[in-house]
């Protein structure tokens, strides 16, 4: 079903034009109100009425994720406080995270592309929508929530963890689509096994499925395992939540971006030049009807290409292919996204903790595990084992702290960990995605 | 009173304790005792050897991370009951045994054992009061 079959289905000239009208509105919009954008601007000497033709949108300056960290926590929201209804944030490099605004417009703005998106993943008012990405600052579980409200359909907010009550629910409540991370889903599917439930005697037609890469293997064990057809959704916080693109269930090739809302773009990562259809490079996006929280040309770092080809869904709008990786050193661990530097800061606080680490992510029974393995520096060696094993505790606990999430720490020998001309690899990923 | 015992760090991958018994072997160092205490990801080897500084250097320069630490080599009697007396003085003294192992070489007709105390003062003087004899360091590195 297409959702919003006016907008979706719209030629491309006359979602060009509309594409013309909200972006200049925007950029004047941003430069009589966030400081920011207007420095940024008027360094380029670039004034708002430049912005005559959609081409012009690159003469303008790229905003990245330092930008929004520099103007922590409210200094880019370009509404006052008053207009601003919800907040949500993701985890930040030094401890700060990244914040991000909305007003009551861009709220139901959010509920309606999630709406869509749900549509489009195959989901009707006449579904029960199991929904068990995590509730909270992360933008996942209240972002699919809102469209599944506003689609008319049943939502069970069962948010992350706690599997075996999951898969009681999932048996007793008869959801028919599944929300989640697709390595949650499989983790779900295991546990549903060990407690003699199979996935394929449940009511499940629809899994949708993002927050973390996933590729069309992982997309065929899910689909087997669970004898559902599942899709792809794409988001990022800084730009919106889940909902930004969406795969339509027909074709299951490519997710269609919501353009009426965002302009994409992929650029060479290392010219910034802006590249054609089809080429592969980092994804760049401009948000065109968000209030509190706009963002002119976010550099997303995610690399993928755009193909402008017509689909069998109907849809007109632009499909970017599956995320295929990052241009910076960002992982993202059962939906979390982690920085090696935020590691690094932990370790600092440490008295006696060198930063000589290494992180090793692997994914065992569908769970992302994460070790962090530490060179044991003079200071802090202890001839007591006791000691030792405080210290791997204490930097457990500190990235708990931080990160919110649960990590292995593995003490090493001195120089044990590989330094490539001085610097060290500080992250092997094993996981085969 | 106290003897020095070096302390190294290992990973718990195979050959690295051949490595540091290679390292001490070529630079002509004798292990008089060792001990390994182990996790399962981590161990410490602790060992008695009879040129501290030299041990220390040739295995720091190798690059393993390496520690003096201080502990008490106590004469205990080789026979049943020897060793239980001792460790029932210390602890009605109220003092810990934080680890102990045995010395290969006796003293006499009596066994070795190293000690590693929470207060080592402490227990040399309750050991001394008690008439336990304490190897020195300087004996028993090459006794």
């Amino acid at each position: 079903m297409i959702y919003d079959i006016e907008y979706e289905t719209m030629p491309r000239e006359a979602l060009e034009s509309i594409q013309l009208r909200r972006l200049q509105a925007t950029v004047s919009r941003v430069y009589a109100t966030v400081a920011f954008y207007r420095k940024k601007f008027d360094e380029a000497g670039l004034r708002p009425g430049d912005i005559q033709g959609l081409e012009d949108l690159q003469r303008l300056p790229f905003t990245i994720k330092q930008d929004l960290r520099d103007n922590y926590p409210f200094g880019m929201f370009a509404v006052p406080m008053d207009n601003v209804v919800r907040i949500h944030a993701s985890s930040g490099t030094t401890g700060k995270p990244t914040v991000v605004g909305y007003t009551s417009r861009d709220i139901d703005t959010w509920a309606r592309l999630m709406a869509r998106a749900l549509a489009a993943g195959g989901a009707t008012r006449g579904d029960i929508i199991h929904n068990a990405y995590g509730y909270g600052l992360f933008t996942g579980g209240l972002g699919i929530h809102y469209g599944a409200e506003k689609l008319g359909a049943s939502v069970i907010p069962v948010s992350g963890g706690n599997t075996k009550r999951q898969v009681v629910i999932m048996k007793d409540f008869k959801p028919t689509v599944l929300t989640a991370t697709p390595s949650y889903s499989l983790h779900l599917a295991e546990a549903a096994e060990d407690m003699g439930v199979s996935f394929k005697d449940l009511s499940f037609k629809f899994g949708i499925f993002g927050a973390e890469p996933w590729s069309e293997n992982m997309r065929r064990e899910i689909e087997e395992k669970m004898n559902i057809t599942a899709v792809d959704i794409y988001g990022l916080s800084e730009v919106l939540g889940p909902g930004v693109s969406i795969e339509c269930h027909e074709a299951k090739a490519g997710l269609h971006m919501a353009e009426d809302h965002f302009i994409a773009e992929i650029i060479d990562p290392n010219t910034l030049e802006v590249l054609p259809y089809g080429e592969t490079g980092e994804l760049v996006i401009t948000s065109i009807t968000k209030e509190a929280f706009p963002v002119i040309r976010y550099r997303t770092r995610d690399i993928t290409s755009l193909n402008p080809e017509p689909c069998i869904c109907g849809r007109t709008m632009v499909r970017m292919n599956k995320i295929s990786g990052r241009t910076d050193d960002m992982l993202i661990i059962r939906g979390v996204n982690v920085f090696p530097s935020q590691i690094e800061s932990v370790l600092m606080e440490i008295e006696g903790v060198e930063p000589h680490y290494q992180m090793e992510v692997d994914r065992k029974d569908n769970l992302d595990i994460l070790t962090v393995k530490v060179e044991v520096s003079q200071q802090m060696f202890s001839d007591e084992v006791r000691q030792l094993q405080h210290f791997e505790e204490r930097i457990k606990y500190d990235i708990k702290e931080l990160l919110g999430i649960s990590v292995d720490v593995k003490l090493a020998e001195p120089k044990s960990i590989a330094r490539s001309e001085g610097k060290a690899a500080r992250v092997i990923d094993k996981r085969k995605i | 009173m106290q003897s020095e015992q070096i302390s190294i760090f290992l990973e718990n991958k195979a050959g690295r304790l051949s490595e540091v018994t290679g390292i001490l072997s070529q630079n002509h160092v004798n292990i008089r005792a060792l001990a390994v205490a182990d996790t399962t990801d981590f161990g410490v080897l602790r060992l008695i050897v009879d040129n501290n500084s030299k041990a220390e250097e040739v295995l720091r320069n190798a690059g393993f991370t390496v520690r003096k630490t201080k502990v008490v080599a106590v004469e205990v009697k080789d026979q049943p009951g020897g060793l239980h007396s001792i460790l029932d003085m210390l602890y009605r003294a109220g003092i810990n045994v934080e680890y102990m192992y045995a010395f290969v070489r006796q003293s006499g007709n009596n066994a070795v054992m190293i000690f590693r105390f929470d207060q080592p003062e402490e227990a040399i003087r309750v050991l001394s009061e008690n008439n336990v004899a304490i190897v020195e360091g300087s004996r028993l590195y090459s006794m």
